[in-house]
């Protein structure tokens, strides 16, 4: 059993390899989905584009019946085979971790919905370019924690764990520019706030890819490292070894 | 949990051997007070020997030696000086199949008692029968047919009524080797209902085949594999982030 096979394979049951790969390649897909819907959601708002707004709002929907159908498989698999050990991790990863998915799902429809309210106004709205740069620093690093998700790879997770305090940074930063604009123009403030909501929707996207890399901790680990801070968190993971 | 309780028994560097071949290959373990714990392992690993060790059923088994130290409070139970049917009744056991004696549900129970002379007087032995009853969560469905056989109760039955024969004569420890595997799932969750009863006064060591069942009832869970002890600790550390692989393997249902 060596982290880099298939460590979920290699069941007894053969029928227990299936469902576990199938809940595993099914939540991927379902992290794919999401992902697109984030960096889509951004794009129709700073390309002021409503019909890929609309698009995104749509597609929603079909992220929600992903986490229900994940969450179905998950069950089935909890009640029909007991799962224990790194098994039981995975399993409960995923529940979990599918709702971190579906939330960023969530906030990719709100940013949709505030892209075709910014549509309607004539002039092109301020923030626009942190919107542009927040929009991708947390698409990668959802993208990342997909990535060691599907690797089991904990050190690229850790270093996602750690990378959720830049884009809270960013985000201030954007934020109290914002801010000065409002106050020099208050003309803007109603189309300020839609943009801040933006930012705000941007930076829970980060916090749920931030849940998603814990998840995977612990998931491969076996270690809780929620509410950790970092430097504990590399002592943690330390002792491990 | 269970790491500032006293240990109740201690077994170290215990091999046993069938003639040449060597079924258990050092095993050290403590059993603490009102602690259940679990050993479990594929088959043929020695799980049903070891258990037999601590309480010297093995010394009716032609061909069996066993070595190394096991105490009970302290005090080694292969000494020459330890009574082994005293010890049996200190350190109780029951079997995978329920195997009351031929005779009457209330004999059955006070046969230990009577033999340990445990009752003074007839008053007593009553007493001692219901309350084993009682503890087994079995008097009020018997308390009306006591001289009827208990063979002719059902299989949970039966094996609640082994579990009072067991706890009539006071124990400090109870062995059992798989005692659900001929129950239900009704009878089964009755067993492991008392289970978690008695462990407020017995210590308790299983064996048992499903993984479930250890995982539901014990404190610690023992893995044992080709006759020796791979890993032992807290039931739910070793359920969800098992240390060693083999035990990983085996209660994930992998090839080992
Ligand atoms: N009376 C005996 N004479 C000779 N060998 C024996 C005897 N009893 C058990 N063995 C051997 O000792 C080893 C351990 O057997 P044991 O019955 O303790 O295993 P176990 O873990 O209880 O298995 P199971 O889960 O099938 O009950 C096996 O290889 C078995 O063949
Ligand atoms: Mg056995």
């Amino acid at each position: 059993m060596k982290k880099d096979g298939n460590v979920y394979g290699n069941h007894i049951s053969q029928s227990f390899n299936e469902e576990l790969a199938a809940l595993k390649s099914r939540f991927l897909e379902m992290g794919g989905l999401v992902e697109t819907q984030v960096l889509q959601a951004v794009k129709a708002l700073t390309e002021r584009d409503a019909e890929l707004a609309n698009l995104v709002r749509d597609e929603d929907k079909v992220v929600d019946r992903y986490e229900m159908k994940i969450d179905d498989a998950a069950i089935h698999i909890l009640a029909r085979r007991q799962p224990t050990a790194r098994d039981l991790r995975l399993v409960v990863s995923i529940i979990k971790a599918v709702s971190d998915l579906e939330r960023i799902g969530d906030e990719s429809k709100k940013i949709a919905k505030l892209a075709l309210q910014l549509v309607e106004g004539d002039k092109t709205p301020n923030g626009l370019t942190e919107i542009r740069h927040i929009g991708q620093h947390v698409a990668t690093m959802l993208n990342g924690a997909l990535e060691a998700f599907a690797r089991l790879d904990v050190e690229k997770a850790v270093e996602i764990i750690k990378e959720d305090k830049n884009v809270d940074a960013e985000y201030k930063t954007a934020s109290r520019s914002l801010m000065t604009y409002m106050m020099e123009d208050p003309r803007t403030i109603s189309e300020c706030m839609s943009v801040m909501w933006v930012f705000r929707a941007l930076e829970r996207v980060g916090d749920h890819a931030c849940n998603l890399a814990e998840h995977i901790v612990y998931m491969v680990e076996g270690e809780d490292v929620r509410h950790t801070k970092i430097d504990q968190l590399n002592e943690q993971l330390k002792r491990l070894d | 949990m269970s790491t500032n309780k006293t240990v109740r028994m201690s077994a170290n560097d215990v091999r046993v051997f069938y003639g040449d071949k060597e079924a258990i290959k050092g095993v050290s373990v403590d059993i603490m007070e009102n602690e259940v714990i679990a050993f479990i392992g594929p088959s043929g690993c020695g799980k049903s020997t070891f258990l037999r060790c601590l309480n010297r059923m093995n010394d009716t088994i032609e061909g069996c030696r066993v070595e190394g130290e096991i105490t009970l409070d302290g005090n080694n139970i292969y000494d020459s000086r330890m009574d082994p049917v005293l010890l049996r009744a200190r350190v109780g056991m029951v079997f995978q199949r329920p195997n009351p004696f031929p005779k009457s549900i209330y004999e059955n129970v006070a046969y230990g008692p009577r033999i340990h002379g445990l009752a003074s007087s007839k008053r007593d032995l009553d007493e001692i029968v219901e309350v084993s009853l009682s503890k087994a969560g079995l008097w009020d469905e018997v308390k009306d047919r006591l001289m009827e056989p208990g063979t002719g109760l059902s299989g949970g039955q039966q094996q609640r009524l082994c579990i009072a024969r067991t706890i009539a004569v006071s124990p400090e420890v109870i062995l059992m080797d798989e005692p659900c595997s001929a129950l239900d799932p009704i009878a089964t969750a009755t067993v492991e209902e008392l289970i978690e009863e008695l462990s407020s006064q017995f210590s308790i060591a299983i064996v048992t085949h499903s993984m479930q069942q250890a995982a539901r009832v014990s404190n610690r869970t023992a893995y044992f594999h080709l006759g020796k002890l791979i890993e032992v600790g807290d039931t739910d550390e070793v359920f969800t982030k098992p240390k060693n692989e083999l035990t990983e393997a085996y209660i994930t249902g992998r090839f080992g």
